[in-house]
């Protein structure tokens, strides 16, 4: 057995920092705040999978072969999410911060990272129930053109029914969950009118500014793949993009504790990880 | 090089544990004193639902703090960081927390291997990773992945286990240093420090009370 030395570490660091440059300046795809623990985890299982000898390789091959590149990107955007995902925090949602929402006119919201949209429908059935999906106006956005595609279809396996059933119930849901979707073989086709009011758009929340004035910004899971500066910055951009007032919900693992950003802020639900922006 | 115990310090330790592990982590972790000079970092298997009861309930057992760990927070010595339910926990080269919620490798999130893999990337030769009951192989990569960057293994004592499959893999899987029985784990990782507690100018080598199995054990 051959010992990894703090020396091959040193080496593996510097050519996945040439990497994460070399993809961002060839397909300005920006990952290079990206938590590295992680980064290193799943190029290391693209080397293995693709018979490349290094990581030095590795660059090689992404610089100059686009398919290649397509293929890492996916392996570096994680889309595991479902339907009510932490059934408690969507029930407070509904309780707490729907009827805040309902004293604007007309209430636009940025769900940034939407990943294959199952928490965009999550929240259009919510809004629905509550009455105000008709003055609302969701904008959905993710990086991954894949993931978005997908999302934009609202189609998802069969087998993963019961487990959104069970969260809708959870959630405070009102209505039966069945009546949302059609049944077809093996999977689930969620209703076009759920869609009426989401626009699902590419937006690259690392590269790309801010959004629209919104008066909530959804964003779960999200931010746990990036080092503190990009946060920070991200922090900033959900700052400028919020009416004043305007409420910021992240995942339940996630805080603006850390940031410079948090005296912008007011904690609502601090375990629920609700936020609400200044007036200022 | 079995048995042996490097004169350097060793800078954390890394437990992954999985079916018997409430019973295994509280016979452990009560004997780690107040100031434990290391932390010590756990992926213990459980429900995706699961809270932070498991956190308290050792945490009013123990002389060290014990908490879930957090996204960015820092590693900090004297405290013992249990990895929270459905995500993965890794180590980043600041020795910081990162949370991810990538698949579950091998059906676990979160998943031993995978805070060991990064583990043994940040601490190299200053880690140690012990491998305890349950009834998958997760933790054996990852044990590997320790040995691999000069990181001492420990494997809870098959015979001691409530579930003996996780152990057994480990010691199949990894060239271990130490086989001990569950009693021992605890006085093991607090004897190890003992002339650091006690801020003896010259750091004794290590010297075990106990009874330990050698390390060429294989069922």
């Amino acid at each position: 057995m051959t010992n990894t030395t703090d020396d091959d570490k040193e080496v593996e660091n510097l050519e996945i920092t040439l990497l994460l440059e070399g993809m961002f300046k060839r397909y300005g795809y920006d990952f290079r705040d990206y938590s590295l623990a992680h980064l290193r985890r799943r190029l290391r299982h693209r080397l293995n999978s693709s018979a490349l000898p290094d990581m030095g390789a590795m660059l090689h091959r992404v610089l100059h072969d686009r398919s290649f590149f397509e293929l890492l990107l996916r392996d570096l955007s994680i889309n595991v999410t479902e339907m009510f995902r932490d059934p408690d925090i969507y029930l407070q949602i509904r309780t707490e911060v729907v009827s805040r929402l309902k004293t604007w006119p007309f209430v636009k919201i940025w769900h940034a990272g939407c990943a294959t949209g199952e928490e965009v429908y999550s929240m259009a059935i919510l809004l629905h129930e509550e009455g105000l999906l008709g003055r609302c106006q969701i904008y959905a956005t993710d990086f991954n053109q894949i993931a978005l595609k997908k999302a934009k279809e609202g189609i998802y396996s069969l087998d993963q029914v019961r487990q959104f059933t069970a969260n809708y119930q959870k959630s405070g849901g009102r209505e039966s969950f069945s009546d949302y979707y059609t049944a077809d073989n093996d999977a689930v086709i969620l209703k076009n009118w759920l869609k009426t009011r989401i626009v699902f758009a590419d937006h690259n929340l690392v590269t790309d500014s801010v959004f629209s004035e919104v008066q909530l910004v959804v964003c779960r899971n999200v931010l746990i793949y990036f080092n503190r500066e990009l946060q920070e910055r991200i922090f900033q951009t959900f700052y400028e993009s919020l009416c004043p007032g305007g409420f910021l919900w992240l995942g339940s693992k996630e805080s603006l504790r850390p940031s410079a950003m948090g005296e912008h802020f007011e904690t609502l639900f601090s375990t629920e990880k609700i936020y609400k922006r200044d007036l200022q | 090089m079995t048995g042996q115990v490097k004169r350097a310090p060793y800078e954390a330790v890394v437990i992954g544990v999985s079916a018997g592990g409430m019973n295994a982590l509280r016979t452990i972790l009560p004997h780690l004193p107040e100031k434990f000079p290391v932390p010590v970092v756990v992926v213990q298997h459980r429900g995706a639902e699961s809270d932070d009861f498991f956190a308290q309930y050792l945490a009013q057992r123990c002389a060290v703090q014990v908490k879930e760990a957090e996204e960015k927070e820092a590693a900090a010595p004297g405290t013992v960081y249990l990895a929270p339910a459905n995500y993965h926990l890794l180590l980043e080269d600041d020795r910081t927390f990162s949370l991810t919620l990538e698949s579950r490798v091998r059906f676990a999130r979160p998943s031993i291997d995978v805070l060991f893999e990064s583990a043994a990337d940040v601490y190299g030769a200053g880690l140690i990773g012990i491998v305890l009951t349950g009834a998958n192989d997760d933790g054996s990569r990852g044990l590997v992945a320790i040995k691999k960057r000069g990181g001492l293994a420990v494997v809870q004592d098959p015979a001691t286990a409530e579930v003996d499959t996780m152990p057994k893999a480990a010691l199949q899987a990894a060239e271990v240093d130490f086989v001990l029985p569950l009693a021992a784990i605890g006085p093991f990782l607090a004897n190890l420090y003992q002339a650091e507690l006690s801020s003896s100018p010259d750091f004794m080598p290590f010297r075990v009370q106990t009874k330990l199995i050698p390390s060429e054990y294989k069922e």
